[in-house]
């Protein structure tokens, strides 16, 4: 396909074929999730599963990619099963407008092959370290605070979270976040669920890169 | 015995990106964040020499810790 034709010399033709096969998720649609979800579209994935309870607000409109003014008060999983039907009508898109749970994470999360971390809260990102690791799924944690992100692939038993978070104070509480930090971060996301699918190149796999943007530092710190 | 410390995003505000500390008894992390006033609440990753470290370990001469603080949003 035309649509795909920039893919096509950075992948082999098989990989690029492979694509439409795989079924991803990505549990927020805010300042990662929204960046996350066109990409993977972009890209040609097949299935992309999106969660999100929340509704756009105004505050969001500062970095959030699938808010807009007229969507305040609209469901965040709803306006990303919107927008990716006008990007790529060949993605299936599963939109679930509530947040993920202990009940209903088996169901959400059925025939995925890899999960993305784009929720806002410590708490939450330890407990999709916890299911993913129960349902024997790769996690590609993204997280973002001001100037400052950081990415991880978490695959099953690494546990790198829990080195990652001795504290869970973010300081994103006090730091809010920009423009550009989401779609740094979401697009390192990308290329590591890109790698994990294709099993292909180094991944972050018990590593995790820690950006800062305001000093240029890149560390990639081993776990 | 010194010790190199390294402070990461947040953390460097009012003090320093890297600096080597001297110590004439032996010292622990929690020692060095306690006299640069870092609360360990504050901090998410405690690195020696690079792999993951304890606020109680007592560290050796040359040893390099490396301080991160919490990074959560979405």
């Amino acid at each position: 396909m035309m649509r795909y034709s920039k893919n096509e010399n950075m992948l082999t033709p098989e990989e690029n074929k492979s694509l439409k096969n795989f079924r991803v998720a990505v549990i927020g649609c805010g300042g990662l999730g929204g960046y996350c979800i066109e990409m993977l579209a972009r890209l040609g994935i097949g299935s992309i599963v999106c969660v999100d309870g929340d509704v756009f607000d105004e505050s969001n409109l500062n970095r959030q990619l699938l808010s807009e003014e007229a969507l305040i008060g609209y469901p965040k999983a709803k306006a990303a099963e919107k927008h990716i039907y006008r990007i790529n009508s060949n993605v299936q898109m599963t939109a679930f407008d509530m947040m993920l749970t202990e009940e209903n994470h088996e169901k959400i999360l059925a025939k995925c092959d890899v999960v993305v971390d784009a929720v806002d809260s410590i708490d939450t990102k330890l407990f999709l370290q916890d299911i993913c690791e129960k349902l024997d799924l790769p996690l590609i944690h993204g997280a973002i605070g001001g100037w400052y992100g950081q990415v991880s692939t978490i695959m099953p038993g690494d546990r790198t979270l829990d080195l990652v978070y001795k504290n869970k104070k973010s300081i994103e509480k006090e730091l809010g976040n920009p423009s550009f930090t989401p779609g740094t971060i979401a697009s390192m996301q990308l290329a590591e669920v890109l790698k994990v699918l294709l099993n292909k190149g180094e991944i972050l796999t018990k590593k995790l890169l820690f950006i800062d943007l305001l000093n240029h530092d890149y560390e990639v710190l081993e776990f | 015995m010194n010790i190199e410390v390294r402070l990461f995003a947040t953390l460097r505000t009012g003090r320093f990106k890297k600096e080597v500390q001297t110590f004439e008894r032996t010292v622990t992390p929690k020692d060095i964040l306690d006299q640069l006033d870092i609360p360990i609440e504050e901090v998410a990753i405690l690195l020696i020499n690079g792999r993951d470290g304890q606020f109680d370990t007592e560290l050796l001469d040359k040893d390099v810790i490396s301080v991160f603080p919490p990074v959560g949003g979405g």
